[in-house]
């Protein structure tokens, strides 16, 4: 057990960074996947915008030599896989949690099939910031080291927020999301506002794979993701929709994930397939709450009524 | 059913022809007198990796004893990897002895043997099944299977006897997937090793879960360095992200499975790795010989089946004495790590004074407990 108090603070102090470092992926995937669902869709097949973003970012960064090269590249494949899903899904009689499924499958294998001669080399990273240089604490110091596409995703959750509150755009996408005939009656062009919305979210959750091979852990590897794109997904429902909650939510999950590691390393050795199992039982735990009718209230209405 | 028959029928095709052409070759060789027979004889060996050939790990280790093997002109390597521990393999091993012709196959992943192999096995009595790890056991499985393993914990040891000549806190970390004997026995000598050089050194490990988590090793190596850990190793199937770390970080690291070298030129020691294009060529030569091939192959330095990695450049030249000297002595034979008295990390005495396991003991196979020095515990 522990039994230095100042043992405590080490501990917090990674699942700060933790939040941080972890969680930047959850970020990116959930506010994606809320513009999407936001406009009446789902999209499963974010796991395998992750991927791939992830395989396309370090190619093309280790090919270019630009770290940010490699992050638009991640960003366009999103927006790739994205299309498809919005072009598939706006067939008649086509189920978007089925063509979700198979694009996951489809960008995974791609992935593992494109990404085998990225596995050896070593790509530049994206660069870091360092908050914590006022510090002399070492650990304090690693947590605050900050990616910059970290700052952008903190921006992004509320300017998302405002978007869909005040913008006219934002309403449209509501609008689609809530009623197809009420926006049809307003004029809207109901798969365009989707398909617009899919490759937009594509791109993000793209960009969340960037700074998985980009930045952590860094390099490309076949267990890179292992599930984080689905994870995010199912926290989008917690966050209802809501990306100032995705915001939250993500951060809750990054530190989730680094609880495990941290108090092992700090001596509490007992009870480490709890602790790291920590974020799936946060998803359970969060589902069963999410599965009240408090919920539904955030829920797209096209999204609701299925 | 229609296709599996039509599989057969269509292996069926195949192996006649080949036969067809093997006698119409032969039957031109020899009627021009030139017999040559050999080139028909070439040894024809299966690999299959359960992940990719360069992770710079497991699988990585034995695409480089494969490679290194396929070099000689009289042996053809056939390989496969990414096989899932399912049916997968079972396939991947049919269609490497009916298609390829393999007389040996080596499926390297420890989930491959039960069921796989054994079901495999029975159906070509005249192949070769060798699984590398420890489940083979003489009087269940068939006389077509067998198995070969390194004592890589010799190669552990050496690590730990630099790492704790290196380390400035005393303090090493060790990243480890899960708590299974051949892990505990990697962490147990090298703690003993980094121990022999300075008493009061703590290895603190940090189990993941798993075989492959990047960001669970990531944030591992990340939370032992902010606790003043300055040498990291790890058992986990690719090193790759835990050395890389290590070095971004600016601490130390060891190696595992592979050689790492190159991921942290600035702060990697040495490593344990597995040497296994020695054992592939002489199992090639038995084969070549006609000879019986052993059901039960072991060793570690002196059989040639492991090896450090080269020293890295941060490296103390006492530190280079003092693991040259413990690897010569594992050369040479008879060096005994686990000699009485052992307390473990309890405070129970393990193994009494006097008392002392060699490498070979079967006992060191089920070691479920960590050595007096080591923080952690078996069981979570």
């Amino acid at each position: 057990m522990i039994e230095d108090p100042s043992q405590w603070l080490t501990v917090l102090i990674a699942v700060l960074g933790g939040a941080i470092r972890v969680g930047t992926p959850f970020l990116f995937v959930s506010l994606g996947e809320c513009l999407t669902e936001k406009s009446g869709r789902i999209n499963l097949g974010l796991e395998g915008n992750l991927i791939m973003g992830a395989m396309a970012g370090y190619g093309v960064a280790w090919i270019t030599g630009s770290a940010w090269l490699g992050v638009l590249a991640a960003g366009a494949t999103g927006v790739v896989l994205g299309f498809i899903h919005a072009l598939l899904c706006q067939q008649a009689r086509v189920n978007d949690i089925a063509v979700g499924i198979a694009l996951m499958i489809l960008g995974t294998g791609l992935a593992f099939f494109l990404g085998k001669p990225l596995i050896q080399p070593s790509a530049p990273h994206l660069p870091a910031l360092h908050l914590g240089a006022w510090s002399d604490n070492p650990a304090l110091r690693a947590a605050l080291e900050i990616n910059a596409l970290f700052i952008v995703g903190v921006i992004l959750a509320p300017a998302m927020a405002w978007f869909f509150r005040s913008s006219r755009w934002g309403l449209a996408i509501r609008t689609v999301g809530e009623s197809d005939q009420a926006a049809r009656a307003m004029g809207l062009n109901v798969n365009g506002v989707r398909m617009l919305a899919t490759m937009a979210g594509g791109f993000l959750a793209g960009v969340g794979g960037a700074f998985l091979s980009l930045y952590y852990p860094g390099g490309w590897s076949e267990g890179l993701s292992s599930g984080q794109g689905l994870m995010a997904v199912a926290l989008v429902i917690f966050a209802r929709w809501d990306p100032m909650r995705c915001l939250y939510a993500s951060l809750l999950f990054g530190g989730a994930g680094a609880l495990g590691p941290s108090l092992q390393s700090v001596g509490v050795t007992w009870g480490y397939y709890l602790f790291n199992a920590a974020p799936y039982v946060l998803t359970l735990i969060l589902m069963i709450a999410a599965s009240s009718k408090k919920v539904r209230s955030g829920m797209p209405g096209t999204l609701a009524a299925r | 059913m229609d296709k599996e028959q039509n599989k057969t029928t269509d292996q069926n095709r195949r192996a006649a022809l080949k036969g067809l052409a093997g006698l119409g070759l032969g039957t031109i060789a020899g009627g021009f007198g030139i017999g040559d027979a050999e080139a028909a004889k070439k040894v024809v060996m299966g690999f299959i990796y359960v992940g990719p050939r360069d992770d710079y790990g497991y699988n990585q280790a034995h695409f480089e004893g494969k490679s290194a093997i396929a070099k000689q002109s009289w042996i053809k390597a056939v390989d496969q990897e990414n096989v899932p521990e399912t049916i997968a393999v079972q396939k991947a091993m049919e269609s490497m002895i009916n298609l390829d012709g393999a007389q040996v196959i080596f499926p390297t992943s420890f989930g491959y043997f039960d069921p796989h192999i054994l079901k495999i096995a029975p159906k070509y009595p005249n192949v070769m099944f060798l699984h590398c790890g420890g489940l083979y056991d003489a009087s269940k499985h068939p006389k077509n299977v067998g198995s070969y393993f390194g004592y890589i914990d010799e190669a552990v040891y050496v690590s730990g006897i630099v790492a704790g000549h290196m380390s400035k806190t005393g303090k090493l970390g060790y990243i480890a997937a899960i708590p299974i004997p051949q892990v505990l026995r990697n962490i147990n000598n090298f703690t003993m090793a980094a121990r022999s050089v300075n008493p009061k050194i703590t290895v603190q490990v940090v189990f993941t879960g798993g075989w492959s988590n990047p960001v669970k090793e990531a944030e591992s190596a990340n939370s032992l360095i902010d606790q003043g850990v300055d040498v990291l190793t790890c058992h986990v199937d690719s090193p790759k992200v835990v050395v890389e770390t290590a070095e971004k970080r600016g601490v130390y690291s060891c190696g595992y499975h592979a050689d790492q070298s190159k991921l942290a030129p600035k702060g990697f020691l040495t490593g344990a790795e597995w040497n296994w294009s020695k054992i592939y060529l002489d199992y090639a030569t038995m084969i070549a010989k006609g000879a019986k091939i052993p059901n039960l192959i072991r060793g570690g330095f002196k059989e040639g089946l492991v090896k450090s990695s080269p020293y890295g450049k941060a490296v103390s030249a006492k530190a280079r004495a003092h693991a040259d000297k413990a690897r010569a002595q594992f050369m040479k034979g008879g060096f005994v790590v686990y000699q009485g008295p052992i307390k473990d990390n309890t405070g129970r005495e393990v193994i009494a004074k006097g008392k002392s396991y060699s490498q070979t003991d079967l006992w060191l196979e089920s070691m479920d407990w960590l050595v007096e020095g080591v923080i952690g515990r078996t069981k979570g």
